[in-house]
């Protein structure tokens, strides 16, 4: 009997060890035991209930905690609607600049050969790594009083700092690669040869531009147009610098939040404070919307950050 | 509408040692229908490229009839060019894509709308895909995509027609149906035309007449019955169909593998050794050989309706593939008396020399 044992152990242990793998697995290879499973789900949940839906419930929960006419009045204030009216304006100026730029650095990169091509990729993604503070300061260096071209342009009537210009020259700055990053990718992939055929069958530049690599592009286009708005309007570290925070004048939604904030006005600041959330809520219902017709498209292959 | 490219140079962006294009001329006449044939590098594309004036060579000139196109626009010089990747217009409809052509013309050169959807319908007619002109590109199969490409380069009524690897991401059964098919449609519309091939067989059975290059050079032109049975070049030979290469020497205008004279005629004039291509079926097994020279079999495999032989030629002449019958009893390690029958013979250094 014990001789038996000792022989058939090591094949009831394996026996033993391919029934656990087989009760665990069954579909893929790759499946994890329930346990573990509802753990990490478990833990994601609850992580991403306490940092992302708590404060933006709170965001909701303070701008109304003094009823909807306090939250209306906050929002009717002069201050307020010249912060909600300069944000607009911002974002009405830097995005279409910015898809321009972007559509324009991504068409030479993804169809034409060049010596300094992947120094110009680097310099696309500069704005993602400087500090934005960093690039508000460059301005101020570059345009402001002391600055360099500061007095130059001061004798010709112009005011960049501490005016409006310099709020949208800041965001431009940091919202310079959304959307040249969204199309690189997906530009390259296509290649050119689409253009060579409308080319070939007697289409002008242009026409080929708007007719064929305008609509395969437009999906990503769109994409990279929500996040280089929200961005631009959500905006606080570069312009900050450049702003000087002259109320009613080059306050922003999100300066506008802070002042408010620092006053102690904490209803007002919760209630612009909600505008920047619902238009982070809109953005990202619309890119959801719009990977489902990327993946009808082409590949989603090309998302960037 | 006759092609024809003088002198064509083109050097690489980087500019490497070696031009893509080296001084290729090439005349392909009205209605004809010639095969760039070359392995890949050759710079077949970028010749049918530079004739569709999507690129611009560095020296030399292209005509179209009489006409200097060298400083033409790709719109200027009415050519119809299908890529490989067929490249359709993913975000129109089959119908749309060869309309686009007609469609994007200044107004007053466009024809009618009712106009242009006749020509559609004529030409999905044409490529036999009538009833899909809703459908997107995405819901057509690889052949069908093909035909859309062609139809839509139909469409502008081009002068020529260029054709980039037309059946290269295809496979093989469908290749074979499209190959017939495009030779019919040739037939019919006697468009002069162009295309580029890696592949041997297209070239030789589709075109009347094949352009075999190498290294930027066109190593010889030719119908395909010259190119295979008279190549012109050692590349040429080992390129086209199934060939293998035997050292050999030439004396006095015959052939010579280790003093034994092989029954070739060679042409006089220099001596020296080099390399005589022989086919599968150019060396006959079995026989009594006037000559003695005897190989030994190294393997024997079953090739469709013939055996293959692999047969190792005494005096380090090297090793051949040759059709063996199937009736003879043969084995590995036996050896055999071989006879030549043909065989092309190219001193070392130098092209044909036989």
């Amino acid at each position: 009997m014990t001789e038996t044992i000792a022989q058939w152990a090591p094949e009831t242990a394996e026996s033993v060890w391919t029934r656990i793998s087989r009760s665990r697995g069954r579909g893929a290879a790759t499946g994890e035991s329930p346990l573990l499973a509802g753990v990490l789900i478990a833990v994601s949940l609850i992580f991403l209930a306490l940092f992302l839906i708590l404060p933006l419930a709170v965001v909701f929960y303070e701008a109304f905690a003094k009823g909807a006419l306090a939250y209306l009045a906050a929002l009717a204030e002069p201050d307020a609607q010249s912060a909600i009216r300069l944000t607009l304006l911002v974002a009405a100026i830097a995005v279409p600049l910015n898809v321009v730029f972007g559509l324009a650095a991504a068409w030479a990169i993804a169809k034409f050969r060049f010596p300094a091509k992947s120094f110009l990729i680097t310099l696309i993604d500069l704005p993602f790594s400087v500090s934005p503070v960093v690039a508000g300061l460059i301005y101020v260096l570059l345009f402001g009083a002391q600055g360099l071209l500061g007095p130059w342009l001061k004798a010709h009537g112009l005011e960049i700092i501490f005016a409006v210009p310099g709020i949208v020259l800041a965001t431009i700055f940091v919202t310079f690669p959304f959307v040249a990053r969204e199309l690189i990718a997906l530009m390259e992939d296509q290649g050119t040869s689409e253009e060579e055929v409308a080319l070939s069958l007697g289409a002008s530049g242009l026409a080929t531009f708007f007719r064929v690599t305008l609509p395969n592009v437009k999906w990503a286009l769109l994409y990279g147009v929500l996040l280089c708005n929200a961005r631009a309007m959500g905006e606080f570290g570069a312009v900050s610098v450049v702003s000087g925070h002259i109320r009613g004048l080059t306050n922003t939604m999100p300066l506008q939040v802070e002042i408010l904030y620092n006053e102690y006005n904490i209803t007002a600041a919760f209630a612009v404070a909600s505008l920047l959330a619902l238009l982070a809520l809109v953005t990202l219902a619309a890119k959801s919307l719009l990977e489902g017709r990327f993946k009808d498209g082409h590949s989603a292959k090309t998302r960037g950050h | 509408m006759q092609i024809r490219t003088v002198d064509i140079t083109k050097n690489f962006v980087g500019g490497s040692a070696r031009p893509v294009l080296d001084g290729v001329s090439l005349e392909v006449g009205s209605g004809e229908l010639v095969a760039l044939l070359g392995p890949s590098g050759s710079g077949k594309t970028t010749l049918l490229r530079i004739i569709a004036g999507l690129e611009f060579p560095d020296s030399g000139s292209v005509y179209f009839g009489d006409e200097d196109a060298s400083q033409k626009s790709v719109q200027e010089r009415r050519v119809g060019f299908v890529f490989q990747n067929y490249a359709l217009f993913k975000n129109l409809t089959v119908g749309e894509n060869i309309a686009f052509g007609l469609d994007v013309r200044g107004r007053e050169l466009r024809p009618p709308k009712a106009e242009i959807r006749r020509r559609t319908l004529e030409l999905l007619d044409l490529v036999q895909l009538s009833g899909l002109e809703k459908r997107r590109p995405g819901q057509l199969s690889g052949g069908q995509r093909q035909r859309v490409a062609l139809a839509r380069a139909l469409a502008v009524e081009p002068r020529v027609l260029l054709l980039d690897e037309p059946f290269g991401a295809l496979d093989a059964k469908v290749r074979r149906d499209l190959r017939a098919w495009l030779r019919e449609l040739h037939q019919q519309t006697g468009h002069t035309t162009t295309f580029v091939t890696h592949d041997q067989d297209e070239a030789l059975e589709l075109a009347d007449r094949v352009a075999v290059l190498n290294g930027g050079r066109i190593e010889q032109i030719g119908s395909p019955d010259d190119i295979y049975d008279h190549p012109a070049t050692p590349f040429v030979h080992g390129f086209i169909g199934e060939a293998s290469a035997l050292r050999a020497d030439l004396r006095g205008g015959r052939i010579f593998i280790g003093g034994h004279e092989l029954a070739l005629p060679g042409k006089s004039g220099r001596n020296g050794s080099g390399r005589l291509f022989v086919r599968p079926h150019d060396i006959a097994i079995g026989e009594a050989a006037a000559n003695g020279l005897e190989a030994e079999i190294v393997a024997l495999r079953r090739s469709g309706a013939t055996r293959r032989a692999e047969i190792a030629v005494p005096f380090e002449a090297g090793r051949v593939e040759i059709d063996a019958p199937t009736s003879a009893n043969l084995r590995p390690g036996e050896k055999v008396p071989i006879r030549f029958l043909r065989g092309t013979f190219f001193l070392d250094g130098e092209s044909a020399a036989a």
